[in-house]
C-alpha cells in the first residue's frame, strides 16, 4: 500500500499548490512563488500517477508479437498493376499529359513572383551608405562635432546628419594624439585634427565594434573578438575578421564641423561574393 | 453513458478494433525511451505558454516611449515589440512566469532531442526500417532550433538584435544568392522594420505548424513500427516486451507530462532566464559583451569564433570568412547526420530489419565515431563562450581560442580512440565472463552483471556512479592489454 499512500501524498500536496496559487494571484501575484506553487501542484500530480501506475496496477511485463517485415508478399506487385493500368489511360493522352505538365510549370514560375515583392533587389545597396560628400557628423543626439571637442584618445559613434540610427552608416570617430597618425598611401589629408573615421560595423560578422584600447590603438569587437589596428588603417590584428574596418574620408566644413568628404570608399560590414567588384 | 458514447462513435467511424488494439499494445520500458517523450511534452508546453504570450506581445518596431513598473528604463525611446515584452514580465500578473516558462521550456526541449538523438544514435535504432523516422526526427530537430532562434530575436532586445546582424551577415556570405536571399527574407538591408513582424509569424505559425505534423508522422511511424526493445530476458526481433498502454503505460506517460512541466515551472519561476530589461533596447550602434546565443546556437557560435581568419577568392570572387563556418560546417553536420542510416548501411553491408537495440559497446566503431564527433562540437560549444572563459581563468582570449582550435582536432581523436579502446574491453569482458557462467542465458546476464547496481554505485549518487564507471573502465583496459 506504500504506493497508494505516496499517490495520495501527492495529490493533496498538488491540491493545496494548485488552491495556494490561485490565492497569490489574486494577491498580486509574486514570480518565484508562482513558479513554485505551479511546479509543486504539476509535480503533485506527476508523481501521484506514476507511483499510482508503477505500484498498484498492472505491469507485466507482456509479450505481443510484432512483423520483422511489415510489407506482405505479392502486394507491392497488385499495387504496381492498378497504378500502371491507371498511368497507361493517362499515357494515351501524350499531347494532353505534355500540356499539363507546360501549363504547371508555367503557374509554378508565376507564383513564384510574390516571394520576389518579400525584398528590394540588393543591386549595389551593399556598396553604398548614407553618408554624403559634406554629410556632418553628428551624435545620436544628432549633435555635431568639432574635432576640438574630442579628447585626444576618445572615441565616439556617429551618424551622417538625417540618417541618426541608420544601421549601415554607423561611424567611429577617434582623435588620435598629434603625430601618431600616418595616413596610408591615397587617404592623405581623410584625418583632421587627427581625427579618424572607420565604419563601425565589423567586417567579420556585423556586430558593432564597440570597445578601443588607447595605448595599443585597437579596437575590439566583442562578438567574436577581432582586433583592428587603427594607426594600420583598422587593418585585422588578430580574431577572425580578414578585411580591414574601411576608413571614413573626413573634412571639417565652414563653421569647423566635422564633415564627409564622400560616402565610404569601400562597401561596409561583412563579406559578400562580388565586394570587390566596386 | 460512455458505453453509448463508444457505440455511437464506433456506428460511424468502426474505430472499435483500432481502439481494441490501441489499449492492449505493449510499449518496451526503458529510462532512455523516455527522452522522445521528454521533447514531445516540452512542445505541449511551448504550445501552451506560447499561446499566452502571442496575447500580449505586440510584433512591431514602431517606436514608442517606455513607462511601466521597470523604473531604470522609464522614459526610454524603445520599440513596441521590447516595450510589450517588459509590460508582460512586469504588469502582467503571471506573465513573467509564463514567459519564463516558455523560454525554458524551449532550452530543455532541444536538450531532450539532442539527448533522445543520441540515444537513437548510440542504440542503432535508426536502422532498418526506421530510417524514414530518423529523417523526421532530424528535420524536427533543426526546425526547432531554428525557431528557437526567431523565437528569442522577438523581443527585439540588445542581446537578440546582436543575433539577428550575425544571422544577417552569414546569409550575405553566401555565394551569389546570399545578398538576394538575405534581402528577401529581411525585407531589405539589415535594419528594415519588417523583420519582427516577419520572425512572429514563422515563430508562431509556419514552424509549429511544421513540427506539429512531422511530429505526428514521427509518432504514427513508431506506432505502426512498434518501439524498439533492448535484448531483456525473453525480448526478440519477433514480438515486444513491456507494458500494455492501458492503463499503466498511458498512466506513467500522463505522469510524464506533468513532471516535465513540473520541472520548467520551477526553471520559470526560479532560475532568471533571458532578462531582456537587463540587455536593454535595441540600439543600432550599440553592442553587449558578453554576448552568447541559447546554448543549441553555441556551437555554431563557437566556429565562428575558432575558424581562423581565412578568407577565399575564387576568380576574383569573395567566399567570405564566415561561410566556411556558418553555412559549411552546419550543413555538413547535418547532410552527414540524415545520411547516416544509409552510410552505416552501406559501410557494413547490414541491411536486414532490426527491433532489437545494440548497445553501445557492441559496435566499437560506430559508438567511437560518435563520441569523436561529440567532443568536436562540445570543444565548439565551450568556444563560444572562449571570452568568458578567458575572464575565469584571466588568459588573453587569443590563448584561449588557440586551446580550443588544438582541442577541436586532438580531443575527437583522443576520445574516439578512447571510447574504441574501451567498448571492445567491454565487449571482451562480457563474453570472458559469459564462457564461465553457468546461467542459461550467459551473455545477459553477464552483461547486467558488468552494468548492473552490484557495483554499489547506486548508493554513492552520481559522483559515486561516475567514479565506479571510470575504476571499472581502468580495470578493464588494464585486463584488456594483458590479454
Amino acid at each position: 500500500m506504500r504506493g497508494a499512500r505516496l499517490a495520495a501524498l501527492a495529490f493533496v500536496v498538488s491540491t493545496v499548490a494548485s488552491l495556494s496559487l490561485a490565492v497569490v494571484y489574486v494577491l498580486g501575484g509574486q514570480a518565484q512563488l508562482e513558479g513554485t506553487l505551479l511546479g509543486v501542484g504539476l509535480g503533485g500530480l506527476g508523481v501521484g500517477l506514476v507511483a499510482w501506475a508503477k505500484h498498484l496496477m498492472p505491469t507485466g511485463p507482456f509479450v505481443q508479437a510484432r512483423k520483422v517485415t511489415l510489407a506482405r508478399t505479392g502486394e507491392i506487385e497488385e499495387v504496381a498493376e492498378s497504378f500502371e493500368e491507371g498511368a497507361a489511360t493517362i499515357g494515351r493522352r501524350r499531347f494532353l499529359a505534355r500540356l499539363l505538365a507546360v501549363s504547371l510549370g508555367a503557374f509554378g514560375i508565376a507564383a513564384v513572383f510574390p516571394i520576389r515583392s518579400l525584398g528590394t533587389s540588393p543591386g549595389r545597396q551593399l556598396f553604398h551608405t548614407s553618408w554624403r560628400k559634406g554629410s556632418r557628423a553628428v551624435t545620436d543626439a544628432g549633435q555635431p562635432i568639432r574635432p576640438a571637442e574630442l579628447p585626444v584618445d576618445s572615441v565616439l559613434t556617429v551618424f551622417p546628419e538625417g540618417a541618426v540610427g541608420v544601421e549601415d552608416s554607423q561611424t567611429l570617430l577617434i582623435r588620435l594624439p598629434a603625430g601618431d597618425y600616418r595616413p596610408l598611401p591615397g587617404r592623405e589629408g581623410w584625418a583632421p585634427d587627427d581625427v579618424v573615421a572607420f565604419s563601425k560595423i565589423c567586417t567579420h560578422a556585423g556586430c558593432p565594434v564597440g570597445l578601443y584600447r588607447a595605448d595599443t590603438n585597437q579596437l575590439f569587437c566583442p562578438c567574436h573578438q577581432s582586433v583592428f589596428d587603427v594607426l594600420q588603417g583598422a587593418k585585422p590584428a588578430g580574431g577572425p575578421a580578414t578585411t580591414a574596418l574601411p576608413q571614413l574620408p573626413l573634412d571639417v566644413d565652414g563653421e569647423g564641423y566635422l564633415v564627409a568628404r564622400s560616402d565610404y570608399t569601400e562597401p561596409v560590414g561583412p563579406g559578400f561574393w562580388n565586394r570587390n567588384r566596386a | 453513458m460512455l458505453k453509448r458514447l463508444a457505440a455511437w462513435i464506433d456506428d460511424r467511424l468502426g474505430a472499435a478494433a483500432f481502439a481494441e488494439e490501441a489499449l492492449n499494445k505493449v510499449f518496451p520500458d526503458h529510462w532512455a525511451f523516455l527522452l522522445g517523450e521528454i521533447a514531445m511534452y516540452c512542445f505541449v508546453v511551448l504550445l501552451a505558454t506560447g499561446v499566452f504570450l502571442t496575447f500580449f506581445f505586440d510584433a512591431s518596431t514602431a517606436k514608442t516611449v517606455y513607462s511601466g513598473h521597470y523604473a531604470p528604463l522609464n522614459g526610454s525611446q524603445v520599440s513596441s515589440a521590447y516595450s510589450s515584452v517588459m509590460h508582460l514580465s512586469f504588469d502582467i500578473r503571471m506573465g513573467l512566469v509564463i514567459r519564463q516558462i516558455h523560454h525554458w521550456a524551449a532550452v530543455v526541449f532541444i536538450a531532450a532531442i539532442v539527448a533522445h538523438l543520441c540515444r537513437i544514435f548510440f542504440t542503432s535504432a535508426f536502422r532498418r526500417p526506421r530510417e524514414i523516422n530518423w529523417v523526421l526526427g532530424m528535420t524536427l530537430m533543426i526546425l526547432s532550433i531554428f525557431n528557437g532562434f526567431t523565437g528569442y530575436s522577438l523581443p527585439d532586445d540588445l542581446l537578440s538584435g546582436v543575433g539577428l546582424r550575425i544571422a544577417y551577415s552569414i546569409a550575405i556570405s553566401i555565394p551569389f544568392i546570399g545578398p538576394w536571399m538575405a534581402f528577401l527574407v529581411f525585407g531589405g538591408k539589415f535594419g528594415s522594420p519588417q523583420i519582427i513582424g516577419r520572425l512572429f509569424i514563422i515563430h508562431v505559425l509556419l514552424i509549429p505548424a511544421a513540427i506539429a505534423g512531422i511530429l505526428g508522422a514521427h509518432l504514427a511511424i513508431v506506432w505502426r513500427q512498434k518501439h524498439t526493445q533492448f535484448l531483456i530476458p525473453g525480448a526478440a526481433e519477433s514480438n515486444v516486451v513491456g507494458e500494455r498502454l492501458w492503463p499503466t503505460y498511458a498512466t506513467k506517460s500522463v505522469g510524464l507530462f506533468f513532471g516535465v512541466a513540473a520541472v520548467l515551472s520551477f526553471l520559470g519561476g526560479l532560475v532568471q532566464i533571458n532578462p531582456v530589461w537587463l540587455y536593454g533596447p535595441y540600439a543600432a550602434a550599440q553592442v553587449s559583451s558578453p554576448a552568447q546565443p541559447d546554448w543549441y546556437l553555441g556551437w555554431l557560435e563557437g566556429a565562428l569564433r575558432l575558424f581562423p581568419a581565412w578568407q577565399f577568392q575564387i576568380f576574383g570572387l569573395e567566399i567570405p570568412n564566415v561561410f566556411l563556418p556558418a553555412i559549411v560546417l552546419p550543413g555538413i553536420t547535418f547532410g552527414l547526420l540524415y545520411a547516416w542510416p544509409f552510410i552505416e548501411a552501406w559501410r557494413t553491408g547490414d541491411y536486414a530489419p532490426h527491433h532489437v537495440l545494440d548497445r553501445p559497446r557492441d559496435r566499437p566503431v560506430h559508438t567511437a565515431l560518435g563520441m569523436a564527433t561529440l567532443s568536436f562540437y562540445a570543444v565548439l560549444l565551450f568556444g563560444g563562450v572562449n571570452d568568458l572563459v578567458a575572464k575565469w581563468f584571466q588568459l588573453p582570449v587569443e590563448s584561449v581560442t588557440w586551446t580550443f582550435r588544438i582541442m577541436g582536432i586532438v580531443l575527437p581523436i583522443l576520445v574516439g580512440w578512447l571510447t574504441y579502446r574501451l567498448m571492445v574491453a567491454l565487449r571482451l569482458d562480457a563474453w570472458e565472463r559469459a564462457r564461465h557462467a553457468p546461467s542459461p542465458e550467459p551473455v545477459l546476464a553477464a552483461a547486467g552483471a558488468a552494468a548492473g547496481p552490484g557495483s554499489g554505485a547506486a548508493r554513492w549518487g552520481l559522483a559515486g556512479f561516475f567514479g565506479a564507471g571510470a575504476l571499472g573502465a581502468w580495470r578493464l583496459l588494464r585486463r584488456h592489454r594483458r590479454e
